[in-house]
């Protein structure tokens, strides 16, 4: 079995959210980035089990980006991926990266096309739904549990206040997210493999993109918490009922 | 040319998501000078044409075995041909996640340029000009679309749902669905319970709390308010309470009208998930806890007492014993 893991970069959870460019441009001045964490705790990690329950699958990894997503890439090989191919591109509009992967996905023949459920940059949970569509295969969004029988696979994804379990047979594309498994560290053996596993790079194929970012903004910041003294707690309920109306 | 809004439903009823998009789909189609049409699959139990009251002229009904159940591929190719046959030129969607499966495929599929997650109606003084949440809530982008049809996938609470009069013209919409190749096997609902991400009112609880155990308090302010349960990410991998409750840039993000955190820091990563509550109540026993500079009120006290106290203020206050 060959299973595509779709490699995003995304700024640490912590980085500070700036712009320049007359806020057209993420400020990236002094931002660590890593790998986007639905990409790695849940996907990557659930196709590297499915690696150990069966020696003979192998992973691919994609990443669409510049040379500059080289270190995650990386990290994500000493993690388990078996190689890795990078679309050499710096556009970040869904639908372009979407259309790169998509062509990866034709060339390797895969069973299998796992994504994370979203970037927490970007926010935009469509690529795994854009790419399943250029495909023309089923798509399973929000996964939280897969298992695989033969050709089969049995997949639980969220639902409005719970979940559902679909079954579906291979190929597809998935979404990962929250469940599917457990987060690693790399071990040193791991790391000292990434270095020498492949590392493919290729130019994108030519497509258009169908959204552009023209500028951002950071919200208002809060006018201030309002104290509340703790032994006057209906204090606290009348102003949130008068008050902010919410109860 | 229309505005056309998908309803989304589950076991045949409308999700509330939905009546957002209708409210908002038709205030777009009102700035562009055309109607608001809309879109339902399968069997449906609600009464549609009391839809219209959202804004809505017509929904095109497409009553069809093959659609009872979402299968992302089948739902897009009956959503492309409804869209074409009433000339189409803006698709909306809640951002939820049926529409998180069937918006994305719909945009490649038509070309049609997607905001995943809008949280405005557009700007259409200079071209398509939508604003969405990016970096889990810290920060907005305006993304401009320039395709002939676009695509907007409204984020849950971001719009306020308003009734007025009307009634919409249901008119069935006739196709042959492909067999779906996805198979729904069971579903597993929290029963009688709000469901989290539909919530108006969640209650939410951190390691303050010391023990599974002693979450009875937290419940009972829930019950008491009509609201959902919610956790922090160490409380969900210790196992004090369920992954599904567990928000956060890596749980579930939420916007309820209040969001109430006991016994939680306020950690960058846990404020991402719920940064866009529109009021938001902090009780920590630590003054200094970050969480209160995301606050709009707070109580520095023990949630221990706290928390009681609050329960019965609230009952006092809408009269039950
Ligand atoms: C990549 C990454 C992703 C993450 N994603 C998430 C996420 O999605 N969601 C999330 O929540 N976290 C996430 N985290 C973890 C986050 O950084 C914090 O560690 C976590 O939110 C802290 O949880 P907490 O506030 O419950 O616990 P703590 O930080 O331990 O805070 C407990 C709070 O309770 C207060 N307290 C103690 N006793 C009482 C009492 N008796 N009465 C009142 N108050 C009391 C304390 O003053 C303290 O402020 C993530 C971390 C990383 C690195
Ligand atoms: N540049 C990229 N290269 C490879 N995969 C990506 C890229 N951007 C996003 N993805 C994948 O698509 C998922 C959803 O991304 P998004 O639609 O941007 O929220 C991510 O979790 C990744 O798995």
């Amino acid at each position: 079995m060959k299973i595509l893991v779709c490699i995003s970069k995304t700024p640490d959870t912590t980085a500070k959210i700036a712009f320049t460019d007359n806020n057209t441009k993420f400020d990236v001045n002094g931002v660590q980035w890593i790998i986007n964490p639905y990409d790695e705790w849940y996907s990557l990690v659930r196709a590297i089990e499915l690696k150990e329950a069966d020696a003979s699958t192998l992973i691919h990894l994609v990443t669409v980006g510049a040379a500059d997503a080289e270190p995650i890439i990386r990290k994500a090989l000493a993690l388990g991926g078996d190689e890795a191919i990078r679309v050499n591109t710096d556009s970040h509009d869904s639908f372009y990266i979407a259309a790169q992967i998509a062509e990866v996905a034709r060339q390797g023949g895969y069973d299998l096309v796992f994504t994370g459920k979203e970037t927490i940059d970007y926010n935009g949970s469509s690529i795994g739904g854009m790419v399943a569509e250029l495909l023309d295969l089923p798509y399973i969004s929000l996964a939280t549990k897969f298992e695989l029988a033969g050709t089969t696979a049995t997949v639980t994804r969220e639902i409005e206040g719970g979940e559902e379990v679909n079954e579906v047979a291979l190929p597809f594309v998935l979404s990962a997210t929250k469940g599917m498994a457990e987060a690693r560290i790399p071990n040193m053996r791991g790391i000292m493999a990434a270095r020498t596993k492949p590392l493919k790079v290729q130019e994108p194929v030519a497509v258009d993109a169908l959204t552009s970012v023209s500028g951002f903004g950071l919200p208002p910041a809060k006018a201030g918490v309002k104290l509340v003294d703790a032994e006057n707690v209906e204090e606290l309920v009348r102003l949130l009922h008068e008050e902010a109306k919410s109860i | 040319m229309s505005v056309l809004i998908f309803i989304d439903t589950a076991e045949g009823h409308v999700k509330k998501a939905s009546l957002e998009a209708l409210t908002y789909g038709a205030k777009v189609a009102e700035q562009l000078g055309t109607t608001a049409e809309a879109v339902v699959l399968g069997t449906t139990q609600d009464d549609l044409p009391a839809l219209g009251k959202y804004g809505v002229k017509k929904i095109h009904h497409v009553n069809n075995d093959n659609l009872n159940h979402l299968d992302a591929q089948v739902y897009t190719k009956v959503i492309a041909e409804v869209a074409a046959a009433c000339g189409a030129d803006t698709i909306i969607f809640s951002n939820n996640v049926n529409g998180k499966a069937i918006a994305p495929r719909l945009s490649a599929r038509l070309k049609a340029g997607l905001v995943a997650g809008a949280v405005a109606l557009p700007d259409t003084s200079q071209g398509f000009v939508v604003k969405k949440n990016v970096f889990s809530g810290k920060a907005y982008a305006m993304i401009s679309v320039s395709t002939p049809v676009r695509i907007i996938a409204l984020s849950p609470n971001a719009y306020q749902t308003l009734a007025g009069e009307g009634t919409a013209e249901v008119v069935a919409f006739n196709t042959s669905a492909d067999a779906p190749k996805v198979k729904l096997v069971s579903v597993n609902k929290a029963s009688g319970e709000v469901p989290l991400t539909e919530a108006e009112i969640v209650v939410s609880a951190g390691r303050g709390m010391k023990g599974p155990e002693h979450w009875g308090i937290v419940e009972e302010l829930a019950r008491t308010l009509h609201a959902a349960t919610a956790c922090s990410r160490p409380v969900a991998d210790a196992h004090w309470r369920p992954h599904n409750e567990h928000v956060g840039q890596t749980g579930f993000a939420i916007a309820p009208n209040l969001y109430i955190a006991i016994g939680i820091s306020g950690a960058i990563q846990h404020l991402a998930g719920v940064n866009r509550s529109k009021v938001i109540v902090v009780i920590n026993k630590d003054p200094e806890a970050p969480f209160f500079k995301a606050a709009d009120y707070g109580i520095v006290g023990d949630a221990f007492e706290v928390v009681p106290r609050m329960t019965a203020a609230i009952k006092k206050l809408r009269g039950i014993a």
